[in-house]
């Protein structure tokens, strides 16, 4: 909503200047935006008259025109416009001008050869309405030419945000209400005019009555002879300072009053009118122009204005061209209708048209400002166009009655924490349009019809502080106190894998939780594709599935940036369906490259699924697991190499997948073209960690270190190749939990003198008692124990 | 017996340790000259004994000493000598540690727990994807209502049933509909407009925050912002705002903003004669407890919600939204955390 300081003047009694007016709409609730200088700069634009337009000589879109500025001089513009031609008067901009919507300052320039001094204008390109298809076209302004097209006068005009909750400030008196309200001034009584209304409306206007009718009231004046014209300047003025454009007298003077008192009037051309007017629901496939030129086909149950011929407009929206205004009209009728916000909304949404109108009637319209728009639009078209009103008509509903609502003395404080008098309520809330009347305990409010935002108690204590000030509202510190943990187990599990993960070298990072379906769908695993209905792009198209899908998106733009060693992780969520609760937390991580790359004293090697396996076991046991308790399986995931991947469960095969680990599928890695084909990733599954037992958390197990000698003894296997070395492991830990401390497979060697099929697994022992120094023949004794249970249970030999 | 000033003096003159090992057995060897003497003690009278077992243990001490120092000298002389030859250049680039990071977003919501742990919330979560029903029509915000049109949302389906939360608010909801009151909760989450340019992503990040209990009102919202916002930004002072405002789940509603000034195209934030809007606030509607299960006649309070990459721009000086999700390394590298600076109470939020 823009308003300027004069027009604000007519409804406000103030002497108070800008400043504080802005201060005041800001502090008010109606946001300033913005405060700019009208038209200052516009001071450049001439009206202008093309003389000639021809061909361009090497262009055959382009025109050579030949204007004039009214001084005899000829210039010539290159001019793209289809609509330039002999004759016609539009817009020059000279060089060394700034075109309002591009910003650029124009030069003289060579145009597919020709020089063109400056341009003509289309009016999208001077700010002042959207349309860009062809130059201005001025009528009836020959006398002009040469002339400011602007009219510089200088005045600053106020953009404000208004929330939807505010509609009665979607016009000036609103905003001037507010301001009175808040001890900005005064607000001025509407002037009233006597209008001579000799005769009666002559159109017969029904309201059908059907289920979701949109409109509820439609009132109407037929003004006879009157002579449309283009408006005069003070009227132009208002109109240029809203950001629109002069069109005549009669439709500027409807633009005026639905911006001056929010209050959407519309102008039929009566001669045009079939008949008689119908207000209905439209059917379906039913279609008419509309006055932004385009054609629309309504669906079912819009409200239509139609006559016996057909739909003229949809109600509240948007006229048609079958029953516009033309500055030949003689004869008009006028609307000032009452359309249901969510009917107009609906149909405004359907066939995706905004305009001013539909904007103030979704938001809720004065009901009850049916007369006073006829009254103020009657009044100006007869003052400037002349001619006869009819008595108003007004069918459907005429009044609706004011709502009111109680208020307990002690909301306020209650809500707003400190106290307010009953003169400062009734001084307020009368100021703003409300009636009231104070009972002992409580306060009875009427609600004016222009205020659709207020329905409770919170409402009218929100207005009381609104316009006292939040400044008065006074401070409570809080207190410091928690009776409850900040944190969850699982919200302390994500912080410390996110910064377990970065504390092994990797850098995190936050991507989006949708991403590319052809990528995805790389590491769904066969899982349901999540499609989004209205992506941002297509290749932003489906929620994620894998933690992997974006991740190596990036990885792969980091490695066409150059850099192709790198550490990457994300911790967020990934989908497995469309409803709430369908996601998972999940911690990914992407590694590339080599380690040692360059390095003058190691050797380069490739990183490698032990790496990965290294971070996934480390932060797993510093997520609280014991390290005895993860089971490494070499099971994992389509989109790990089947050779160097596995997989990380509790306790057994079978318990709670906590993570998997590996290299990525070459595969994948060539399919997404990777500069850095050796891709390593982790995935850890933070709702499979198992919540500790409280009192295991805090107390540890029994402090017991042995006193006595340690042994260590070395045992090579000959085994079958495919055999893993974790079992052999796992088997000579379980040979005797209390003699055995440590188990370390130190090599692993296949091919030699070995026969085929067979590998050799070295192994270090450390054997020690925790109550004597162990004999050598105790150890021999355990030893023995050791090869023997290897033998027995996976075939193994030892090593001569 | 050669004088023993010359046994001392061959073994001072002595260059190597392997020549001092030869002369060790010479002087005091099986054959050695101190030995033979020592063999002799045996004939002689037992005075004559005593006086000279005497002198040669005397002797022998003193030349074992002298060897041992000896020793000691040339082993000290022949490391030193190999540590002349054994030089490396200690400029030559150490071995790589590598160095994790953690992102902005994340260091900032750490930072943010930690500012409301102190006073008594809670984090509280709820999904990504939420109902229409919990992101609009409970927080008092019906179909047909144009405060929808402030919110392009992405839809999962094509009923618009479900879809990807607009806002954290929906976890109000859950969280009141899920336990009984009071609730003093904050909500870091992932938040989802189909809206995207310069200044908008298609996905950012949103703190919520939802205190209820039978008697908070305007004016602990004030103070608990008041809070945050000196924390948060760790200065003493900062002009702070209240500015009526329209979000149809609060009523009253109000907007923040804080005081700034520019300083080499930098914002400083505290005092300054411009004002920046940082989150939004109010009293909870009392629809929306009724919705969510709450006696609005007994209980009431307060909820707020602000842009957390905002945040965590301003208060480390990051121009472009948008960088925050696109993982470049140099990016992350640069404006990343190091893991072990974790934000906590007592030492602080920042090292």
């Amino acid at each position: 909503m823009i308003i300027t300081l004069s027009w604000l003047k007519n409804h406000l009694n103030s002497n108070v200047n800008l400043t504080k007016i802005i201060d005041k709409l800001t502090g008010i609730g109606l946001e300033v935006e913005g405060v700019k200088e009208s038209q200052s700069e516009l001071s450049d634009f001439k009206v202008a008259k093309v003389l000639r337009a021809e061909k361009h000589p090497n262009a055959d879109k382009l025109k050579l025109c030949e204007v004039s500025l009214g001084d005899g001089k000829v210039i010539k513009v290159v001019c793209g416009a289809s609509n330039a031609r002999n004759g016609l008067i539009s817009v020059y901009a000279p060089p060394g001008s700034v075109i309002p919507k591009t910003k650029m300052k124009l030069k003289i320039a060579k145009i597919r050869g020709v020089e063109s001094y400056g341009m003509l204008c289309s009016e999208s390109e001077l700010n002042i309405s959207n349309e860009s298809d062809g130059i201005i076209e001025l009528k009836n302004r020959e006398k002009d030419v040469g002339k400011n097209y602007f009219k510089n006068k200088k005045e600053k005009s106020i953009d404000l945000s208004i929330t939807p909750n505010r509609p009665d400030c979607l016009g000036v008196r609103g905003i001037a209400r507010d301001l009175a309200s808040a001890g900005l001034g005064k607000l001025s009584d509407l002037k009233k005019t006597k209008i001579k209304q000799s005769f009666s409306q002559p159109i017969n206007i029904s309201i059908i009555k059907e289920k979701n009718q949109g409109c509820l009231s439609f009132g109407a004046c037929y003004i006879k002879n009157i002579k449309n014209k283009e408006s005069p300047e003070w009227l132009k003025e208002k109109i240029i300072s809203l950001g629109l454009k002069p069109i005549s007298a009669v439709v500027d003077i409807t633009n005026f009053v639905m911006f001056d008192l929010n209050r959407p009037l519309h102008a039929y051309d009566a001669d045009k009118i079939d008949k008689e007017i119908i207000v209905r629901n439209s059917k379906p496939g039913e279609s008419f122009e509309a006055l932004d030129g385009k054609k629309y086909t309504m669906k079912n149950s819009m409200c239509v204005i139609s006559d016996k011929s057909g739909p003229l407009g949809l109600g509240g929206i948007i006229g048609g061209t079958r029953s516009g205004t033309e500055f030949e009209t003689k004869n008009i009728l006028l609307e000032s209708a009452y359309f249901h916000p969510a009917s107009v909304r609906k149909t405004g949404s359907i066939l995706d048209i905004d305009t001013d109108a539909k904007y103030r009637f979704e938001r809720g319209i004065d009901p009850n400002s049916v007369k006073e728009g006829l009254e103020a639009a009657t009044n100006l078209i007869i003052k400037i166009c002349g001619g006869e009103a009819s008595k108003f008509s007004i069918a459907g509903k005429t009044q609706v009655k004011n709502r009111t609502i109680q208020v307990d003395n002690n909301k306020f404080r209650k809500i707003v924490g400190i106290p307010i008098t009953s003169n400062e309520i009734k001084k307020i809330l009368n100021s703003l349009g409300f009636k009231i009347k104070k009972s002992k305990n409580y306060f009875k409010v009427e609600i004016p019809t222009w205020r659709p935002d207020i329905h409770q108690d919170v409402d009218i204590i929100e207005e009381l502080i609104r316009i006292k000030g939040f400044d008065k509202i006074s401070l409570i510190h809080p207190e410091r106190i928690r009776s409850k943990e900040t944190l969850s187990f699982k919200q302390k599990l994500f912080h410390l894998a996110q910064r377990a993960v970065a504390n092994k070298g990797y850098l995190e990072a936050v991507t989006w939780s949708f991403t590319d379906s052809s990528i995805d769908k790389l590491f769904a695993q066969g899982k349901q594709e999540i499609e989004i209905a209205n992506p941002i792009s297509t290749d932003l198209n489906v929620l994620r599935r894998s933690i992997f899908s974006n991740l190596i998106i990036y990885l792969k733009k980091n490695q066409d940036r150059g850099y192709l060693d790198l550490s990457l992780f994300e911790i967020g969520p990934i989908f497995f369906g469309n409803k709430p609760g369908e996601q998972q937390i999940v911690l990914g991580g992407l590694k590339s490259g080599v380690i040692n790359r360059k390095s003058w004293d190691s050797k380069a090697r490739n990183i490698d699924v032990f790496d990965v396996k290294a971070d996934t076991v480390r932060t797993l046991i510093e997520l609280g697991i014991e390290e005895e308790d993860l089971f490494i399986s070499n099971k994992s995931q389509d989109y790990y190499n089947p050779g160097k991947s596995g997989s990380v469960s509790f306790k057994s095969e079978h318990g709670p997948k906590l993570g998997f680990f590996g290299e990525i599928h070459p595969a994948i890695a060539s399919n997404l073209d990777l500069k850095e084909k050796n891709v390593c990733g982790i995935e850890i599954f933070l709702k499979n960690i198992p919540e500790p037992k409280k009192k295991y958390r805090l107390t540890k197990k029994n402090y017991s270190v042995s006193e006595f000698q340690k042994s260590e003894r070395d045992f090579a296997f000959v085994i079958n190749k495919n055999y893993k070395a974790g079992e052999i492991k796992k088997i000579i830990s379980e040979v005797d939990k209390g003699l055995i401390k440590k188990v370390l497979i130190f090599d692993v060697f296949e091919g030699g003198n070995l026969p085929e099929g067979k590998k050799s697994i070295a192994v270090n022992v450390t054997i020690q008692s925790m109550d004597k120094t162990l004999s050598e023949k105790d150890i021999n004794e355990v030893s023995q124990k050791i090869v023997n249970s290897v033998k027995n249970k996976t075939g193994a030999t030892l090593r001569s | 017996m050669a004088n023993l000033d010359e046994l001392i003096q061959k073994v001072l003159n002595v260059k190597d340790k392997l020549s001092l090992q030869n002369l060790k057995s010479e002087l005091l060897g099986k054959n050695s000259q101190i030995n033979q003497e020592f063999k002799k003690l045996g004939s002689l009278s037992e005075e004559e004994r005593k006086a000279k077992a005497s002198n040669l243990n005397t002797q022998k001490k003193k030349i074992t000493e002298t060897i041992d120092n000896k020793f000691k000298e040339l082993e000290k002389l022949e490391i030193n000598q190999k540590l002349k030859k054994d030089i490396v250049d200690v400029t030559l680039p150490a071995r790589e540690r590598p160095n994790g990071k953690i992102h902005p977003v994340s260091q900032v919501i750490d930072e943010i727990s930690s500012i409301f742990s102190e006073i008594g919330f809670s984090v509280a979560e709820g999904p990504d994807v939420e109902t229409e029903y919990n992101n609009f029509t409970a927080l008092n915000t019906p179909e047909d209502h144009p405060a929808r049109d402030m919110h392009d949302t992405f839809y999962l389906d094509d009923n618009k049933k479900n879809l990807l939360r607009t806002h954290t608010s929906p976890v109000q909801i859950r969280a009141m509909l899920s336990g009984k009151p009071p609730f003093k909760i904050i909500v870091p989450g992932r938040t989802y407009r189909c809206d995207s340019d310069q200044t908008h992503a298609p996905m950012f990040h949103q703190l919520e925050g939802l205190h209820i209990d039978k008697d908070i009102n305007m004016g602990h919202l004030k103070g608990c912002l008041d809070y945050f916002i000196k924390e948060f930004f760790e200065v003493k002072k900062i002009q702070m705002r209240f500015r009526p405002s329209h979000f149809p789940f609060t009523e009253p509603s109000a907007e923040v903003d804080i005081g700034y000034r520019l300083e080499n195209g930098r914002i400083i934030v505290g005092e300054g004669d411009k004002w920046l809007e940082i989150l939004g606030c109010g009293m909870v509607h009392p629809n929306v407890l009724k919705n969510a299960k709450v006696d609005s006649n007994k209980f009431q309070g307060f909820a707020f919600g602000m842009g957390i990459d905002r945040l965590a721009m301003l208060k480390y000086g990051i121009n472009d939204l948008r960088s925050f999700f696109e993982a470049d390394y140099r990016w992350l590298n640069y404006f990343g955390f190091d893991p072990l600076d974790v934000p906590t109470n007592y030492r602080g939020l920042s090292r």
